[in-house]
This record gives C-alpha cells, sequence and structure tokens, in this order.
C-alpha cells in the first residue's frame, strides 16, 4: 500500500512521456489518483471532492501543465496543503496565564485516553517542568481508576479518585485539592463515551461548565475511518475542543482522520502518540503526517533536495550529453558530488517510498564510503581520461589503482558499470534527463 | 447495526436523470462506509453489468442486485458457529489492537455460553496494561466465573499453560483466553502470539478451536492490514465486530471478507454483558436498506 501512489504515477508518467506535456486530462488523471490515495488513507470523502478542487485550481493557478515534473508538482502541491492545512494553527503546549492549567481529555472507548494522559502528563512534566496532577473521573470502565493510578505512580503524579460519587463533583473536589497543593497543570480523565450518547455527553458538558477548562483534548485513534469527521464534529460541538490528540501512530495506518478532523472542525493536532512507551509521544509535525497521508514516503524532500542542488541548466546540459552519448567522468563527478550535497545514502534511501525497504538495504550496499571509493578512483584519473574514458588501458588502470587506493580490478569495475550506464542511459534519453549512478557490488 | 449506506432511496432518484451521478453517488456512500475501493469497485462492477446487460430500469430491482452482492461476499460455505470441541476444554483466543474491546468482548462470550450451561473459566494472559487483570477480574466476580491470572508483567505463555491445565482438572467446557492489545506490525508482541498458540495447541493436541479477531467498527481501512497480519502470524478463525452500536457502519468487514475470506462470526452492540450476537450476512444486509 506504501508505495501505491508512487506506483500509479510512474505508470501515468510513463504514458505521457513522449507528450512531453501534461493535458488538462492527465491532469484529471492524476487528481483521480490523488483522490483514490486519499481513500484509501481513510480521508472523509466529502473532504477528499472539496480538497481536490482546492487543489486543482492551485495547479491551474501555478501553470503545472508547462512544468518539467508536472506530476511530481501535482503532488507537491497537494503536499503542500494537506501540511498547510494541519500546520495553519499553531499547536503546542497553551499554559494559562495565572493558576493552574485544567486539561480535560474525552473521546470515544478505546482511543487510548488513559495512556495519552499519563503520556502528556510525563512530557509536560519532563520537558516542560510542571507539577502535574490527573483528576481520574472514569467511574464507569472496571478498573479504570486502578488503571489509571497504577500508571501514575510510575511517572511520580497524584491521582484524585473518589468512591461512589459523580463524574462533575470528582472534577471540582479534584480541581479544588490540586489548586491548595500547587499543581501547575491538572488534567481530567474523563470516560470513554459514543458521540452519539446524549447523557453522556452531557456529562462532558457539565463538567466543562463547572470546571471551565482551559485545554480541552479530543482523543482520536489515527486508525478512525470514515465517521471520523462526525464523532469530532459532534465532540466539538458538545464541548468546544481545542485540539486532537492523535493515538496509535504505530501501527501503519496512513491516519487520513487527522486531515478530515481537520477540515471539519479546523482544530489542529497537538500531540502524537505512538508506541507502548511512557515517552512514546510527541508535538505534532504536520509535515510528517502529510507524507504518511499520501504514502509517499519523504520523495517530497527529496525532490526539493534534489532541486536544490542540481540547477536545471546542468540537468539540461547533462540531458543533451546523454543524447550525444557524450557523457564522461567529469559529469559523472559532478552528480556524485550532487548526492553526496543530498545527504547520506541511507538517509536518501529512507526517504524514498520503497516497499521492503530493509530487504533491498541488505542487497545494496548503502554504505557512504561506496560513493567516497568511487570518487577517489575518478579522482586519480586524468582529466584527459575523465573526459575519454575509452583512453583507459592496462597501465593507466593501474595507476588509477594504486592512486586511489584500490585495486585494478575494482577500477575495471567502475568502467564496464559506466559504459552500460551510459548505454542505458541513450536508451532512456526520452525521459527527461534521469541520470542514475552505476549501482552495483563494487 | 446501523444503517450501511445512509439516505440510499434519496441515490435512487437519481437515476431516473443521470446514472453517471447515480452511480458516482452510489460509490461515495459505499465508500463513506468504511468498505475499500476495490471492493466497492468489485460490487458494483457486478450490480452495473446486471443492470446495464438485463436492461434493468427499476430500483427495487437495482437494490436487490446490490443486496445480492453483499450478502454473496459475507456468506459463508459451513455455517458460522463456533467451532466447539468434542474433548473439553474447548479453548478460544482472543487477539486484537488496543483499544478494540478484547476484554469487554471474552466478558461478553462468557456470559453467552455459562448461560447455555457451560463451565467457562476465563484466562488473563494481558499481563502487560496496568489493571488489565482487574478488569478481567470485575467481569469474572460479576459473573461467578474461575479464572486464572499471574503476576504484572509474567509470561502470558505460562498463565496460558496454567489456564488449560486447570480446566483439563477441573473438567472445564471452555476456556476463553484474554490477550494484551498489540499492533500487528510489533514483530515481538506477534511473536509472543504465535507461541501463546503453540503452547494452547500442544496442551489441547490439536489447533486452537476459535482464534478470534476483535475489530473495532471505527475502524478504517487499517483493519483490512490488521486482519491480514495477524491472520499471517495465527491463521484466525473469525472476526467479533465490536462497538456498532455507534454510527459506525462497519463496511471494512466486507472487504476484509471478500480479500482474505476471513468471516465475521459475533458482532457486539453494546455496554451490558448480554450485547453479543452471532453475525448474520442477511440481516446485516438487510439493516444496510433499512
Amino acid at each position: 500500500m506504501f508505495e501505491l501512489l508512487t506506483t500509479k504515477f510512474e505508470n501515468l508518467f510513463y504514458k505521457i512521456r513522449n507528450k512531453g506535456k501534461l493535458s488538462p486530462n492527465d491532469l484529471d488523471d492524476a487528481l483521480r489518483e490523488i483522490k483514490l490515495a486519499l481513500l484509501e488513507a481513510d480521508v472523509n470523502f466529502k473532504v477528499v471532492k472539496e480538497f481536490l478542487e482546492n487543489v486543482k485550481a492551485k495547479s491551474i493557478g501555478e501553470n503545472i501543465l508547462e512544468s518539467l515534473t508536472p506530476y511530481q508538482h501535482v503532488v507537491k502541491i497537494v503536499n503542500e496543503e494537506i501540511t498547510r492545512m494541519l500546520g495553519s494553527t499553531s499547536s503546542g503546549v497553551i499554559f494559562a496565564s495565572k493558576g493552574p492549567t485544567i486539561i480535560m481529555t474525552v473521546g470515544l472507548q478505546g482511543t487510548g485516553k488513559t495512556s495519552a494522559v499519563i503520556k502528556l502528563a510525563n512530557f509536560l512534566k519532563n520537558k516542560f517542568q510542571k507539577k502535574v496532577s490527573i483528576v481520574a473521573a472514569d467511574i464507569y470502565r472496571p478498573a479504570a481508576v486502578l488503571q489509571l493510578e497504577d500508571m501514575a505512580k510510575n511517572i511520580n503524579v497524584d491521582v484524585y479518585s473518589e468512591n461512589n460519587s459523580d463524574p462533575v463533583s470528582i472534577s471540582v473536589k479534584g480541581i479544588a485539592l490540586f489548586k491548595k497543593s500547587g499543581s501547575d497543570v491538572i488534567i481530567i480523565d474523563t470516560a470513554g463515551r459514543l458521540h452519539v450518547d446524549e447523557n453522556m455527553m452531557n456529562e462532558i458538558v457539565n463538567i466543562r461548565n463547572k470546571v471551565s477548562p482551559h485545554q480541552i483534548y479530543l482523543v482520536l485513534d489515527a486508525m478512525t475511518g470514515q465517521e471520523a469527521v462526525n464523532i469530532a464534529s459532534t465532540f466539538n460541538q458538545k464541548v468546544e475542543c481545542d485540539g486532537i490528540i492523535l493515538t496509535k501512530l504505530d501501527s501503519d495506518t496512513r491516519g487520513g482522520a487527522a486531515l478530515s478532523v481537520y477540515y471539519m472542525v479546523k482544530k489542529p493536532v497537538k500531540f502524537v502518540s505512538n508506541g507502548e512507551k511512557i515517552e512514546d509521544f510527541d508535538i505534532f509535525y504536520p509535515d510528517r503526517i502529510a507524507s504518511r497521508i499520501l504514502g509517499m514516503g519523504d520523495i517530497l524532500t527529496l525532490v526539493e533536495k534534489a532541486e536544490k542542488v542540481v540547477s536545471e541548466k546542468e540537468a539540461r546540459r547533462i540531458e543533451k550529453k546523454i543524447y550525444k552519448n557524450e557523457l564522461n567522468f567529469e559529469d559523472f563527478i559532478g552528480q556524485l558530488r550532487s548526492i553526496k550535497k543530498m545527504g547520506s545514502l541511507d538517509k536518501i534511501f529512507s526517504m524514498m517510498p520503497i516497499a521492503n525497504k530493509s530487504k533491498i538495504f541488505k542487497k545494496v550496499n548503502l554504505d557512504d564510503s561506496y560513493l567516497s571509493h568511487i570518487e577517489a578512483i575518478i579522482n586519480s584519473m586524468t582529466v584527459e581520461e575523465r573526459r575519454k574514458p575509452h583512453i583507459i588501458n592496462g597501465n593507466r588502470k593501474k595507476r588509477i589503482a594504486r592512486g586511489s587506493g584500490s585495486s585494478v580490478s575494482e577500477v575495471n569495475k567502475l568502467l564496464v558499470q559506466f559504459s552500460k550506464t551510459k548505454q542505458m542511459l541513450k536508451q532512456f534519453s526520452g525521459s527527461k534527463g534521469k541520470f542514475n549512478l552505476p549501482l552495483g557490488n563494487l | 447495526m446501523q444503517k450501511l449506506i445512509k439516505n440510499l432511496s434519496h441515490i435512487w432518484n437519481k437515476f431516473k436523470n443521470n446514472h453517471k451521478s447515480f452511480w458516482d453517488e452510489l460509490e461515495e456512500q459505499m465508500v463513506a462506509s468504511d468498505i475499500s475501493i476495490n471492493t466497492t469497485g468489485k460490487i458494483l462492477e457486478e450490480v452495473k453489468n446486471h443492470v446495464y446487460s438485463e436492461n434493468i430500469n427499476d430500483i427495487e430491482k437495482i437494490k436487490s442486485l446490490l443486496k445480492d452482492q453483499i450478502i454473496e461476499i459475507l456468506k459463508t460455505d459451513g455455517n458460522n458457529n463456533l467451532n466447539i470441541s468434542p474433548i473439553p476444554p474447548t479453548v478460544f483466543l482472543i487477539v486484537g489492537v488496543n483499544g478494540t474491546g478484547k476484554t469487554t468482548s471474552v466478558a461478553k462470550l462468557a456470559n453467552m455460553f455459562k448461560g447455555n450451561g457451560k463451565k467457562v473459566l476465563i484466562s488473563a494472559a494481558d499481563t502487560y496494561r496496568s489493571a488489565a487483570v482487574e478488569q478481567l477480574q470485575y467481569y469474572a466476580d460479576k459473573l461467578g466465573l474461575d479464572m486464572v491470572y499471574h503476576q504484572k508483567f509474567s509470561d502470558p505463555g505460562a498463565v496460558v499453560y496454567d489456564s488449560v491445565e486447570k480446566a483439563k482438572a477441573r473438567g472445564i467446557d471452555l476456556v476463553i483466553i484474554d490477550t494484551a492489545g498489540r499492533m500487528q506490525t510489533s514483530y515481538n508482541l506477534m511473536e509472543e502470539l504465535k507461541k501463546i498458540k503453540k503452547v494452547i495447541s500442544r496442551r489441547i493436541d490439536r489447533e486452537v478451536d476459535e482464534i478470534l479477531l476483535v475489530i473495532d467498527s471505527t475502524t478504517g481501512q487499517n483493519a483490512r492490514n490488521q486482519a491480514e497480519l495477524f491472520n499471517n502470524s495465527l491463521h484466525l478463525t473469525g472476526i467479533i465486530l465490536t462497538k456498532t452500536d455507534g454510527t459506525s457502519r462497519g463496511g471494512i468487514v466486507l472487504t476484509i471478507k471478500n480479500d482474505l475470506g476471513i468471516s465475521i462470526k459475533l458482532v457486539t452492540d453494546g455496554e451490558k454483558l448480554d450485547n453479543i450476537h452471532y453475525f448474520d450476512p442477511v440481516e446485516f444486509t438487510e439493516s444496510i436498506f433499512s
């Protein structure tokens, strides 16, 4: 699933390769693929519709049909839109200007409220040196209070709980107590409830009215499907929420619900929870979820990086040379240095949307020393040799090997791979000067 | 069970005017029920084939074609009942990701079989989550059932071993095992489940009678990944679909059945212990159109 969109885009790309330019129909095809990708990621279908209309308008506005890399450009726009939307409201922690900050968490059953409360408490305690306390207002689920107390003990946080009382008065009493004892932050853990359960929803309204929390967070399971929008908007209507805590991001979910919810209630994701450990909790970074929703890896970061280091003029020059079969080691080392500028090889690789990365990782030795090794061999060539690789004979090979601290067979391998690559590039020279390293086992 | 396809009659009117917009909207409504794009496409293609090759213009007929397609996917060849071993104890293993309602489902299943006059033993193999044992103990006490548990963070394999041995010694009919929630992508925790499964089958000299994956009906497309990966590790015998008293429509079970062939065996729909039912494909499909 992860490589879905990229593969489809590559297929589209090959289809139009010979046309050179994108037609308005091609754009619609691309948008259709994005639509499917978003739906597969659980983005609500209504949101997808509206969202793509924006993207289309923007694509036409930015003249992407004229672009050298039109499909990448569309995806870039989509990605930017998602990031912009999810990140347009400032996230992070907002503390009350005076007195303790009261935070209430709400949500459906099983979204991970109790764990999130503990993780949030731990986060605020360690990152902001706050004294945090918790009020246990879930009187319904068997052993819920016990769970909270047990977990709170591990992080040295006080919990207020009470038998035979109702959540509203527990909250009121707990907050009064912790105010006196000098807490900086008081978090109320409420019971999970269905958004359509009128009585239970009124209960959190009553708590809110009585204790006026500074922040109300909706805890949302990142695996939630199409219904996420109704859940979020109902909770938001009842007790206006300030943000979302997105949980269970350690699964392989694409997390499109986050986008849907933002669209419907315009409330930012504040925190993400992504693991079994108490420390698996962080402030939300919108750019990370955007590429996840699209199933694109961090390919866009990669595209941007490549754009920065390889100028278009340079790309055109190389393309011409490939076409004329004049490519030499001088061009090659230039490309090599560009790649090195983009970062370490394994980092570049990790940004690529490839399935079974770890398997490929084992096959291809992505050690950066490999690049340095090639570079050393090329550096040991004379200018003439670099420009005309065919003059490299036996004696020259020996000298190059000695100069670069490698063996003659390694020099041979590079020469063979280089000429193979040249051949291949010649065949593919229609494809807009794509330049590949002769990556093999040196 | 909530309506799977909302406002369907509203869409039907569109058929008279504009076929394309009718099909598009039907597709959207199905996707809105969390049925995957592929399954939706497959169902609609079949329906369209019939409609156009047989020149069908009757809305009721299209409705019933759609129903038939969905039932066709959901129905099973054999029966949908839970597998009870002729040699006691029968063992059910309950698994799933965090927060789907495993513990509550264990309690509901126990209640159901106790009601049928079976001697039930509950096994608390979630040794990880705080107060998981206490939560299960609450239900065991309420139902007056025995429960086997060990200390926190102890080996769940040992809990399971003890449970089956105790069940044999005491002439128990059914052991229901509650396990810790785990992400399907967590290699170590999935290996732990495989080990638990092995421990059971060694003690009973056969495969585990039921290995049921609990799926929250609020879950979207990821439920398919859950089913696939749990199935790869354990060979699931079925699914328990929970929280169907909410507004989510649980359409992903169609995709799971269609793609992976795993049947939905049980449905839970409320806070009470008797809010559990055998899954009925026809009823499920009918409720979509009610």
